[in-house]
């Protein structure tokens, strides 16, 4: 039986679904000349979760309903980004939709459902959990690109990220009962994260395990967008609506670190030796494939996707040095990643209009001369993405390097910072293209008015510098969640 | 305020670039007059550095600390010496320079240009002084992206080919220091650079951190085999850009040497310092001879820094034979010292040579050598300074040029003749590059109607070029300062030098 303590714990998903329901009623019951107002309660929505999180957070993990759910301070830090990128998407997103005739209740209440299944996923402690999560989020999402019905490219975009997204889900599904029956041969089994983690100690059957741990990493990578799992990635990110595009970017790359972590560090700790090296492998592929792809593309989203590959491949770097600073270094990766992504993707937003996707990187051609302030945004955005110092990103590179130097691997330190080379070149092209090239005659370029996306777009963008001037508590907080 | 004096040598220029942002191109005399005014400030507060540090001790001074990221125990760490006071100094000094030479010429988006320069120059300012490792290197990288911008907004037609080589071949070398930086950091737990001097090494780990600092500078410097990104650079920049560029962000490079090399693993760099010493010699003749051949005169000009710099490091590494080998401290002592005043003087003579052909190029908007000749005739006044730069450019006794070059020759006299031989050949092809080149623009009879056209220099453009020839000539005619000022920071280097880490 649940008790109130259980429900407490969970108090903000609890409420999170409860007000996702509520909006559902509302988009159908209110005036149409109302409408708008969904998108400021949406928004309030979010940031009473935010305070819910922060608030109700217990000094030390808790578990709910039979540990099925846990409740730290690594879930704490990943569902306050993400519920505050989410946030931070539905303003950019407005105008963006509205031009499109796509602002409706449906795409604020599929976005929480997704936030929903990210918060749940990263709270796992419960292989089902994990499973669960991960569909609420995976289904939400591929509703989402599929936003808008009438296109042909998001359409195409939604059934490849399904059916690659079913399959991926499938291996994993099939990796977790592969554990599973590992661990009831010479025990009682389990799905339960915690006990996982001792079954290769007496399983009779290690080779089970060991296969069931590879199916797994194929789902994480995935969900990751890691390379050779990664050719979902370009489609879908060109293809969806940026809004969603940016959603699938940021938030659920958080929520894929989530669960890479409870899965790999809490659930198969004990073989982190094994899976330590396929996560390299994973690293140097991610990075290879995405900064060599990415220098080639015209399109600005694609670009941002083949760049999402290979910093996925950073975040693999703290993650394979297996050890609580790594833990915490990828986290700070993926937090950092979250925020210059949504900062990116914003400055794309902020410059479409109805009838017009400022997605071709060439579409941004003498941007400074024609709107300084969004190209300085980019700018810092470009920067950061690039990892050049003083910028966030830089600093995020550092710690996933250290982190790989720390855990004796050296040599995939040296492979990522090669790569970080290749991959500054297509960040400045970005830049060039915004700042030495002349506007067209008659160029197309025009900045949305919409007075809280310029707000919230320039703190986004402007954090990125803040941060790369003062990242000590942020890390802390993220070392102190891994107890480092 | 003194105790501070650092931090705000560092801050005042990059948080004064703010509302030089915000004057906007509506207002660009404001954002001219807001810029000028930052950095005479700037200047004036590095004059109260001369004042401060006390010379006589030497050993780092006016030191600031802070933690900066307490998890990594990372400091937000300054201090300065002898060395780093003479470039801040000039950076400052410089800075004005620049910001006057721009006045009227960058009619396009001054108040960006202008805004480039200061933070440029306050993160230049920051590199001299920082202590810890980490602060350092951001700072290192972080003067890309205002050079990046200058070059790429304000340059020559190939300028973004220019810019984009520039940075990205600049990042290459420096991402190489940060994995041994991190690589030390394992070992040390810190990243402050005393304790890392402390820090005790094998040969093998030195000989791989070596050579990952040396990418890393040796492209700043540019020695040779990696220099080709700065002709490019230096061409398409504009005026402003190449002065800084060649009077000031040189110098980063052959200070990282003294800073992270020498302390940090002095037996590597003794065992390859005949490396550095060969590829400077090839830089002093080799890139001289190449110099001769050129047909702009800014590339002309920017071989002949090559060259120069070539100076720099092997005063710098025939220290290391000297008081390794010979165990001759004083000659150690000469040869380091005439480094650094070899530093500075370049600082003064190339910026001012960049100076002169910016003033050519904005009345003519060419480069080339062919278009001009007799420009004497039109320009006597601009023609007096353009020969006194070409004078100290290749060394004339009495110009600054002439002090640091000979020093150094003469430590590598002791080291090896033969080494000294080849160093020396720097009098003669220096002086046949340089006044070969004032020969085909400046003397002979007018050719080319353009140059019939050329106006005399202005007030603004006259009163660039008499800092500049002032800064020349005090170096030249009486460094004894200069080198007072460096000598018990140089000294404490070369007794670094004997010390083994094994």
């Amino acid at each position: 039986m649940p008790t109130l303590n259980d429900i407490l714990i969970l108090l903000p998903e609890f409420y999170l679904v409860a007000a996702a329901c509520l909006l559902l009623l509302l988009d159908a019951f209110m005036k149409p000349a109302q409408r708008p107002l969904l998108h400021w309660i949406s928004i309030a929505v979010l940031l009473v979760a935010i305070y819910l999180v922060i608030a109700g957070q217990p000094d030390r993990a808790v578990t709910a309903f039979g540990s099925m759910f846990v409740r730290d301070d690594v879930a704490e830090i990943i569902k306050v980004f993400a519920l505050g990128t989410t946030a931070m998407i539905f303003v950019y997103a407005r105008p963006y939709l509205i031009d499109r005739k796509l602002l409706g209740g449906e795409f604020y209440t599929l976005m929480i459902f997704a936030v929903i299944g990210i918060m749940l996923l990263v709270s796992a402690g419960n292989l089902v959990t994990v499973y669960l999560g991960l569909e609420l989020l995976s289904l939400s999402s591929y509703a989402l690109v599929a936003l808008n019905r009438e296109a042909k490219l998001p359409s195409e975009a939604a059934i490849k990220y399904f059916v690659l997204g079913a399959l991926a889900s499938g291996m994993l599904l099939y990796g977790m009962s592969m554990v599973y029956g590992a661990s009831g041969m010479g025990g009682t089994p389990t799905l339960e994260l915690a006990q996982l983690s001792h079954v290769m100690g007496y399983t009779t059957a290690p080779t089970l395990l060991l296969f069931g741990l590879i199916f797994m990493i194929v789902g994480i990578g995935f969900k990751l967008g890691a390379a050779p799992f990664h050719m979902w990635i370009p489609d879908v990110y060109q293809g969806a609506p940026t809004p969603v595009t940016t959603f699938v970017a940021a938030g659920s790359k958080l929520a894929a670190f989530g669960m890479a972590y409870r899965l790999l560090a809490d659930g198969m700790g004990d073989l982190a030796q094994h899976w330590q090296l396929i996560l390299a492998v994973l690293a140097v592929l991610s990075l290879a494939i995405g900064n060599l792809v990415a220098i080639v593309q015209t399109n600005l989203k694609r670009m941002l996707a083949y760049s999402t590959i290979s910093h996925m491949g950073y975040l693999l770097l703290g993650l394979s040095a297996a050890g609580p600073e790594g833990y915490a270094a990828a986290l700070f990766y993926a937090i950092c990643y979250a925020l210059m992504g949504v900062a990116a993707f914003g400055v794309i937003l902020a410059m479409s209009r109805a009838g017009f996707e400022c997605e071709e990187i060439a579409d941004f051609k003498g941007l400074a001369r024609k709107a300084p302030w969004m190209a300085f945004l980019m700018l810092l955005a470009m920067f950061s993405l690039a990892g050049v110092p003083p910028l966030f990103g830089f600093w995020a590179k550092v710690l996933v390097l250290e982190a790989a130097i720390h855990a004796d691997m050296l040599w995939l330190a040296i492979v990522g910072i090669v790569f970080a080379i290749v991959g500054l070149y297509y960040y400045l092209y970005v830049i060039k293209v915004m700042y030495f090239d002349a506007p067209e005659e008659g160029g197309a370029l025009q900045v949305q008015q919409d007075k809280p996306l310029r707000l919230v777009l320039s703190l986004n963008a402007l954090s990125l510098l803040a941060l790369g001037l003062y990242w000590g508590p942020l890390l802390a907080w993220c070392r102190r969640a891994f107890g480092v | 305020m003194f105790n501070h004096l650092l931090s705000l040598l560092i801050w005042l220029p990059v948080v004064g670039a703010i509302p030089v942002l915000f004057a906007g191109s509506a207002r660009p005399n404001l954002a001219r007059w807001l810029s000028m005014l930052v950095a005479v400030l700037t200047f004036v507060a590095s004059l109260f550095l001369l004042v401060r540090y006390n010379a006589d001790t030497g050993g780092m001074q006016l030191t600031e600390s802070y933690l900066w990221i307490a998890s990594w125990g990372v400091h937000y760490g300054l201090a300065v010496d002898g060395i780093s006071v003479a470039l801040i100094v000039m950076t400052t000094f410089v800075g004005i320079l620049v910001i006057a030479g721009a006045w009227e010429v960058i009619q396009d988006k001054p108040h960006l240009y202008m805004a480039a320069m200061l933070i440029l120059e306050g993160l230049l300012i920051g590199v001299f002084c920082a202590t810890d490792a980490l602060l350092f290197y951001a700072l290192f990288e972080a003067i890309l992206i205002p050079m990046f911008i200058l070059i790429g907004m304000w340059g020559g037609p190939r300028r973004v080919y220019a810019t984009l080589k520039f940075f990205i071949y600049t990042f290459f070398g420096s991402v190489f220091m940060l994995i041994a930086l991190l690589y030390l950091y394992q070992k040390a737990g810190t990243f402050d650079l005393a304790t890392l001097a402390a820090l005790p090494l094998t040969f093998k780990e030195q000989a791989w951190i070596f050579f990952a600092f040396l990418i890393a500078f040796a492209i700043k410097v540019p020695m040779v085999p990696v220099h080709t990104w700065l002709p490019d650079a230096h061409v398409e920049a504009p005026t402003g850009g190449s002065v800084v560029l060649a009077a000031v962000m040189l110098k980063v490079g052959t200070y990282g040497m003294l800073r992270f090399i020498l302390p940090i693993v002095p037996d590597a760099g003794a065992h390859f310092a005949w490396l550095i010493v060969v590829l400077s010699l090839i830089a002093i003749v080799y890139i001289g001879y190449v110099a001769l051949v050129q047909e702009d005169m800014k590339k002309l000009v920017a071989y002949s820094s090559v060259a120069h710099m070539g100076f720099v490091t092997l005063g710098i590494f025939i220290a290391f034979a000297l008081v390794r080998e010979q165990g001759s401290t004083d000659m150690a002592l000469l040869g380091m010292q005439g480094a650094m005043v070899q530093m500075i003087s370049h600082g003064f003579v190339s910026g001012a040579m960049f100076t002169c052909i910016g003033v050519m190029y904005d009345r003519t908007h060419t480069r080339q050598i062919k278009d001009y000749g007799g420009v004497i005739n039109v320009m006597p006044w601009f023609g007096f300074f353009y020969v006194l730069f070409a004078m100290a450019n290749c060394g004339l006794p009495g110009t600054s040029g002439f002090v640091g070059e000979f020093m150094v020759i003469l430590a590598s006299f002791a080291a090896s003749p033969w080494i000294a031989l080849f160093a020396a050949f720097t009098l003669i092809i220096g002086a046949a590059y340089t006044l070969w080149l004032v020969k085909r623009v400046l003397w002979g009879e007018i050719t080319n109607p353009h140059v019939a056209e050329m106006k005399e220099i202005n007030g603004r453009e006259t009163f660039v070029l008499v800092a500049f020839a002032a800064a020349v000539l005090a170096l030249g005619i009486w460094p004894q300062p200069l080198i007072h000022l460096m000598d018990s920071s140089v000294s404490q280097l070369v007794q670094q030098l004997a010390i083994h880490k094994i």
